[in-house]
């Protein structure tokens, strides 16, 4: 009870589970009637064992091969009005923890501390019965996430907005389309109002529109001050909206920093790339007898080599390469992909100082700017390629070498401004935007042309 | 982003932690839940007959089929001894509550399984799901009940004191199917042999109380384990408080008795199999 400041406070929470009991294969038809005689027992002491755990504690380590560990001495905190993310591969106990946070399964040892009225959302529309009506589900469904039907009753009419299927409220729910269902069940969850939100990945349902608006929504629910849990694959929308996160692995707690800094370490954990890359041994790295690549490095401004960049700064991609023969013309280049495959640009060396001249032998480095405010939040990846000019010939071309995150932690400078949902677009430009105001409705077009034209 | 609030709502105070041992009966808890207990209630009563051509009739047709039979069967043919009263009165007013409490017992003892998608996805008082059927069948059996009251106005049985006694032997009534599910419905999570028993577990209930035969032909030296079955002092009290016959205490009190003691080991019994009911179902 000392600091009335934390929200929640988890303490060494574990959780296991006993899972599939081994069933024994039989061989003859004798077996077979011999254990249907004996099984009645052998069940009862299966099903009765399924929770027993008296013998097992999370720090030893010879634990029954049925069992599994879910969730291992997990322990944090989070204040009042954080908005924490949490990420990691599947299987890595997420669930898991926000069943035991929003009291679905108890743990099997630890202990959690919950200061505030407390919702979670595991599933939009639980309840749901498709006999009854939009207006009979929308109660039923907001009572079982713990509203009050009072609540409800204020609530009803900005919840069938919010859903747009006005028309069909008092149609049974199983003549909707899933869509509908889906847009109603959302409708209902984003009118929650608990201090402390806890959210599984539901938001992967729905249409682009519809999630793109219940992320503003669950912004609103950030901004009011509330508590947040946020489990997601989405590292865009955990980055934005998290400046927390903490990622889990093997029911663990791996990293709990910054979002973009666990962001990072998670994107480089999963695919293996990351901000530098050195090849020591000059006969394994990528290259031919003319040229090879010794290393990739990504750097902030102020030189620091970094993993992730806010999407307003620049950042420099730098090549480094040993020249073994000498007279070759040299085109150095990279390709910028992104997450999803998609070609962002590819970038050639311009710099005229050695653009069209033969090279000697030796070292070079080529470092190239992207400019802040180009690309859009993600990750992407730079393959680097040398080619000779004459005889036209590819030298090498490494893909992924290593991998930038964007990530817009929304200052509400950039080219989203305000928006929180998902902007699509590889790139992202702030370009410059003029308005003009026309208060006679005069047409504005015209007299700027004959303005500039004048000027 | 962060915004302090004034911490008028924020006193509450949820404490996570494996527990063990017998917990007691959460009311405070239970309270809070009030609404979502209204609302489970509701869409039960409201999708039971929902797309059926009869809609609330057959909570009339369903009793009436059987008084039919089981007064042409053992009132006609077998002629079982009803102490006086016409068979056809003498088993309405037995097969009504009946049919109720064999109903909710069993929608009761299968409703943590059937709703085993929602409980592994939202906390709420596990509580709620067993005794959703006991108050939702109430409106089956006050629709059923008005057989019973033509049958009481056909054969001019007048109202007598006794009828005060009707609100315990209705509280009686509920609490059978209760005590029952709770039981069996935390029994059912890891043993599915539940409702593979429950139709003869059923049949042998019905056979085990006065419903289809008067309490009188049980010999007198077995009649106080007879009565240990509540059933048999709920349809006894029943039938003294509606045709006005005196009041058999000594088939009611072992009964009532039983019935606590069933209600409160199966409400402990089920409160510990609550906690593990998401990871075991």
């Amino acid at each position: 009870m000392h600091d009335s400041n934390i929200a929640i406070k988890v303490e060494n929470i574990s959780k296991c589970y006993r899972i599939g009991m081994k069933e024994n294969m039989h061989d003859t038809f004798g077996h077979t009637i011999l254990d249907c005689l004996k099984s009645p027992l052998k069940n009862y002491r299966k099903y009765r064992s399924l929770y027993n755990f008296d013998d097992i504690h999370p720090d030893q380590d010879n634990i029954p091969s049925d069992v599994v560990w879910a969730v291992r001495d997990i322990s944090f905190e989070v204040e009042k009005g954080e908005v924490v993310g949490i990420i990691g591969v599947n299987g890595a106990g997420k669930s898991t923890l926000l069943k035991i946070l929003s009291k679905i399964t108890v743990p099997t040892s630890g202990r959690v501390t919950i200061r505030g009225r407390i919702s979670s959302l595991l599933e939009v529309g639980t309840g749901f019965h498709p006999e009854l009506t939009g207006r009979e589900n929308v109660y039923l469904n907001g009572t079982i996430l713990g509203m009050r039907k009072k609540e409800i009753d204020r609530k009803f009419d900005e919840i069938v907005d919010f859903s747009g299927i006005e028309k069909f409220i008092e149609t049974p729910v199983k003549r909707y389309s899933s869509g509908m269902r889906v847009r109603l069940a959302f409708a209902v969850a984003a009118y929650l109002e608990p201090e402390i939100l806890l959210i599984d990945e539901v938001l992967a349902v729905g249409d682009a529109r519809f999630q793109k608006k219940c992320l503003d929504k669950m912004q609103d629910v950030g901004r009011q001050g509330r508590t947040v849990l946020f489990v997601s694959h989405n590292m865009p929308a955990v980055t934005r909206l998290c400046p927390r996160t903490i990622l889990l692995n093997g029911g663990r707690v791996q990293v709990d920093d910054l979002s973009h800094r666990v962001v990072s370490s998670y994107m480089h954990s999963e695919k293996g790339t990351k901000a530098e890359r050195i090849w020591h041994d000059m006969m394994g790295a990528p290259g031919d007898e003319v040229v090879r690549l010794c290393s990739v490095r990504v750097r902030t401004k102020d030189g620091r080599i970094t993993e992730s960049v806010d999407i307003s700064q620049p950042v420099k991609i730098e090549m480094e390469y040993e020249v073994l023969q000498p007279g070759y013309e040299l085109r150095v280049y990279y390709h910028a992909i992104n997450e999803e495959g998609i070609e962002a640009f590819l970038s050639i060396d311009t710099d005229p100082t050695w653009l069209k001249k033969p090279r000697p032998i030796g070292r070079f480095v080529s470092n190239s700017w992207i400019p802040g405010n180009l690309l859009s939040e993600g990750t992407y990846f730079i393959g680097p390629g040398i080619y000779t000019v004459n005889p036209h010939e590819k030298r090498f071309r490494v893909s992924d070498a290593v991998a930038i995150h964007v990530i817009d932690s929304m200052d509400g400078n950039g080219a989203r401004v305000n928006f929180v949902g998902n902007l699509s677009g590889v790139v992202r430009p702030l370009l410059k935007w003029e308005t003009i105001f026309a208060p006679s409705g005069n047409s504005v077009a015209t007299e700027t042309m004959i303005g500039e034209a004048n000027s | 982003m962060r915004i302090d609030r004034s911490s008028s709502k924020s006193d509450s105070l949820t404490i996570i932690q494996p527990s063990s041992g017998w917990n007691i009966v959460d009311f405070k808890e239970l309270k809070d839940y009030r609404d979502l207990f209204y609302f489970l209630v509701w869409r039960d009563i409201k999708t039971l007959y929902a797309q059926t051509i009869m809609g609330f009739s057959w909570a009339i047709i369903q009793p009436l089929v059987q008084i039919v039979l089981f007064t042409i069967i053992f009132g006609k043919i077998a002629r079982l001894s009803t102490d006086g009263i016409p068979y056809i009165l003498f088993s309405t007013v037995a097969i009504i509550p009946w049919t109720y409490m064999s109903q909710a017992m069993s929608n009761s003892s299968q409703s943590l399984i059937q709703g085993s998608n929602m409980l592994g996805k939202i906390y709420f008082p596990r509580l709620l799901f067993p005794i959703t059927p006991v108050l939702s069948k109430l409106v089956d059996f006050g629709i059923s009940l008005l057989i019973v009251l033509c049958l009481l106005l056909y054969y001019r049985v007048s109202p007598t004191w006794n009828l005060l006694f009707l609100p315990l032997f209705l509280i009686m009534m509920m609490s059978i199917p209760t005590a029952i599910g709770l039981w069996l419905s935390s029994l059912a999570i890891r043993f599915r042999d539940v409702k593979q028993v429950m139709p003869f577990f059923i049949q042998m209930l019905m056979y085990s109380a006065p419903i289809v035969y008067s309490a009188s032909s049980i010999p007198e030296s077995f009649r106080l384990l007879y009565s240990l079955n509540p059933i048999v002092g709920v349809i006894e009290g029943l039938r003294a408080c509606l045709l006005g016959t005196p009041m058999p205490w000594m088939y009611i009190w072992p009964g009532m008795v039983a019935a606590v003691f069933l209600l409160i080991s199966g409400a402990l019994y089920f409160k510990r199999m609550e906690r593990i009911v998401v990871d075991v179902i």
